[in-house]
């Protein structure tokens, strides 16, 4: 009989290959799952992680597009580790990515078609903003009344595609559209377009705003109080309350940042890859961060890499589905998977395996 | 704007059949939640009980082994969340997240070659002269075998955890899981039986969706009844009757949101659609602001032997 052991601290080798493990073993059960759909598992896995990056009859295209889908994910992936790390479980990112980009797009759609330099500045602004006031709802039913953030934060993702659906076929129709639904094309209009800064790289603002989010929490959790009382609330919220820190500050600021995060990429990919606010612009990544988040360890840089695998995994899917004929929801059931694993392998980092001679009572 | 289409008898049958997808997930859920254990992943059982109901329905011809299959699958489903965070003791609201988005991987990747199908769809059950009765017949009497099967659910439920052993096992094991594992009771194979239950419960919810309500398979179909089934559980105070008073009241925002649109009222379509949800976030902050919660003392917390 074997029985699982609690260890007296975190193992950190296992907090370092878990996520390693899991990504083989996703590509174990995967490959398992192509094999089962008709496709050389080989190849299934060779398309999705290898082709993207260093075939290079595709690289050329792919590599950009692996920042390009990066971005958003750790912008999104930052704010929402700040509040899991707290317990705080904002699972509405992808409303606050809708609202951030409706928000930002319509601060700038005011100006048309002037060609100040201050209008994609004022877009960001604007756009984080939305996010944040749209992550605040939850926050502060939390606070005031102790509703349960989980549910009204998603609850709010499906307000946001309402709204979506209805601004992008009425207030921020194309007046020039010829009555097609969707916004006037942001990446074409010079004052608004979120460019790529490096021809070739996919680095576009974006990219450099998720950089510096990375930073910045690398910072504020190893170095800052803030990210201290972060830490601390989700470790032993008791001793954080008898410490003196606010329950209700920590939901404050890990939501709202969060929101802030989520709402600018919003913007980022609205006034770039996207183009313009259309009834499906939104991608999920708002739900896919929430696995960058796990997957990175709910660390700044792990959350680096994590997003950039995750790209990987969508930008391979796009090529496994052109060349293989892989069903494009067979990604999505891999990401899962990634994370079912992450989480299953996880039990290692706070327990051992023990053999028992007898069976525990 | 007319209002006069609109017939109170059928729009009260409508609330009972939209209500019962969720009705189905809630009361399954209620149970889940009853022996401890916070299963997030509700949604992504009932999407893919939707997409396996309505596959094996279409293929058999019929809509009864379609009921059976979903539920069979979406408790198979409903076992990994149980292995991952009753053995392997892994984060239940990260674990129960997961589920949901493999959930809907799964059931597109599934549902795919079934989109645009029509699938054979239950008949309403016919009493003769009992459903032919004014207004009673047609609420009372004029239904699918579904909808009774939710009721009885329900009923079931509540005298399960009211008047049994195993129902008071299982509450204990609930409200405080130490003391249930220090009496002698096997914590984590009730709460494993628990979830195996709650996923079936969800299952059968999806598969009414797409086989009664719809009745069709579109991707991501369940559009957040299972989010709104938890939140209803909420509502109830985790107490079972209650699980229905919230499931028809939501059914019946939803009909009257579709009444509404459909009569071409003077409210904007994006507020009436997102009006449910709307409702739900408003209830939820009620409930709370009220400060009775009733949840159970272990819900959510890992359980090890160890401590």
């Amino acid at each position: 009989m074997i029985r699982l052991e609690k260890r007296r601290q975190p193992s950190t080798f296992w907090s370092a290959m878990a996520p390693l493990m899991a990504v083989l073993l996703t590509m174990i059960v995967g490959g398992a799952m192509f094999a089962a759909l008709g496709v050389d598992p080989v190849a299934a896995i060779r398309t999705i992680f290898w082709d993207p990056l260093f075939n290079p009859q595709f690289a050329s295209y792919s590599r950009p597009q692996l920042l390009v889908k990066a971005g958003p994910l750790i912008l999104i992936a930052i704010g929402l580790s700040l509040g899991f790390r707290a317990g705080v479980w904002n699972i509405g990112a992808e409303g606050q990515y809708i609202m951030g980009a409706i928000c930002g797009a319509g601060a700038g759609l005011i100006f048309y078609p002037s060609e100040s330099v201050l209008i994609f500045p004022l877009m960001v602004i604007a756009g984080g903003l939305g996010g944040w006031v749209w992550a605040m709802i939850p926050a502060l039913f939390k606070t005031r009344f102790g509703t349960n953030e989980i549910l009204v934060s998603l609850m709010l993702v499906y307000v946001a595609e309402s709204i979506l659906a209805s601004v992008s076929s009425g207030l921020l129709r194309n007046p020039e559209g010829m009555g097609f639904p969707g916004s006037r094309n942001l990446a074409q209009w010079d004052a608004s377009a979120n460019r790529e800064l490096i021809s070739g790289t996919g680095m576009h603002w974006g990219v450099v705003a998720a950089f510096i989010a990375v930073i910045l929490a690398y910072v504020l959790l190893s170095r800052h109080i803030l990210g201290f009382q972060v830490r601390l609330s989700g470790a032993a919220p008791k001793a954080a309350r008898l410490a003196g820190v606010s329950p209700a500050r920590i939901v404050i600021f890990c939501l709202g940042t969060a929101g802030a995060l989520a709402g600018a990429a919003g913007l980022f990919e609205v006034a770039g890859p996207a183009g313009q606010i259309s009834i499906d612009f939104n991608s999920g990544y708002g739900f896919t961060a929430i696995i960058v988040a796990f997957l990175g360890r709910l660390h700044p840089v792990g959350i680096l890499f994590a997003g950039l695998l995750m790209a990987l995994t969508y930008i391979g899917g796009e090529l496994a589905q052109l060349m293989l004929g892989v069903p494009g929801a067979s990604i999505q059931l891999f990401q899962g998977m990634l994370l079912f694993f992450l989480l299953g392998v996880d039990v290692f980092t706070h327990y051992r395996l023990r053999p028992t001679a007898r069976e525990a009572a | 704007m007319d209002f006069g289409s609109i017939n109170p008898v059928l729009l009260l049958a409508s609330v009972m059949v939209s209500a019962t997808p969720i009705l189905f997930a809630a009361i399954g859920e209620l149970v889940v939640e009853r022996s401890g254990v916070l299963n997030l992943g509700v949604e992504g059982m009932m999407v893919t009980g939707a997409v396996v109901g309505f596959a094996v329905a279409v293929n058999t011809g019929a809509p009864l082994p379609g009921f059976a299959a979903a539920a069979l699958a979406s408790a198979v489903l409903s076992l990994t969340f149980g292995v991952l965070t009753q053995v392997f003791l892994s984060n239940q609201v990260a674990t129960g997240l997961g589920l949901t988005l493999v959930g809907l991987g799964l059931s597109a990747l599934i549902g795919k070659p079934y989109e645009g199908m029509k699938s054979p769809t239950l008949p309403r059950i016919d009493l003769g002269p009992l459903t032919d009765l004014p207004v009673v017949g047609r609420l009372v009497f004029g239904h699918d075998i579904m909808v009774y099967v939710a009721l009885a659910l329900v009923a079931g439920v509540w005298a399960f955890l009211r008047y049994t052993r195993a129902g008071l096992i299982l509450r204990a094991a609930g409200e405080n899981h130490d003391a249930a594992h220090a009496l002698g009771y096997k914590v984590i194979r009730i709460r494993l039986a628990a979830i195996f239950f709650g996923g079936a419960c969800a299952g059968l919810g999806g598969a009414y969706l797409s086989l009664v309500r719809v009745p069709q398979w579109t991707e991501g179909m369940t559009a957040g009844a299972g989010w709104i089934a938890l939140a209803i559980v909420v509502f109830a105070s985790w107490r079972p009757w209650w699980v229905l008073v919230g499931a028809y009241l939501f059914g019946g925002v939803t009909v009257l949101q579709l009444n509404l649109q459909a009569a071409g009222a003077q409210v904007p379509v994006a507020l009436l659609s997102a009006s449910p949800y709307l409702v739900t976030i408003l209830v939820l902050v009620v409930i709370s602001a009220r400060g009775h919660h009733g949840a159970p003392g272990s819900l959510g917390r890992p359980f090890h032997a160890s401590q």
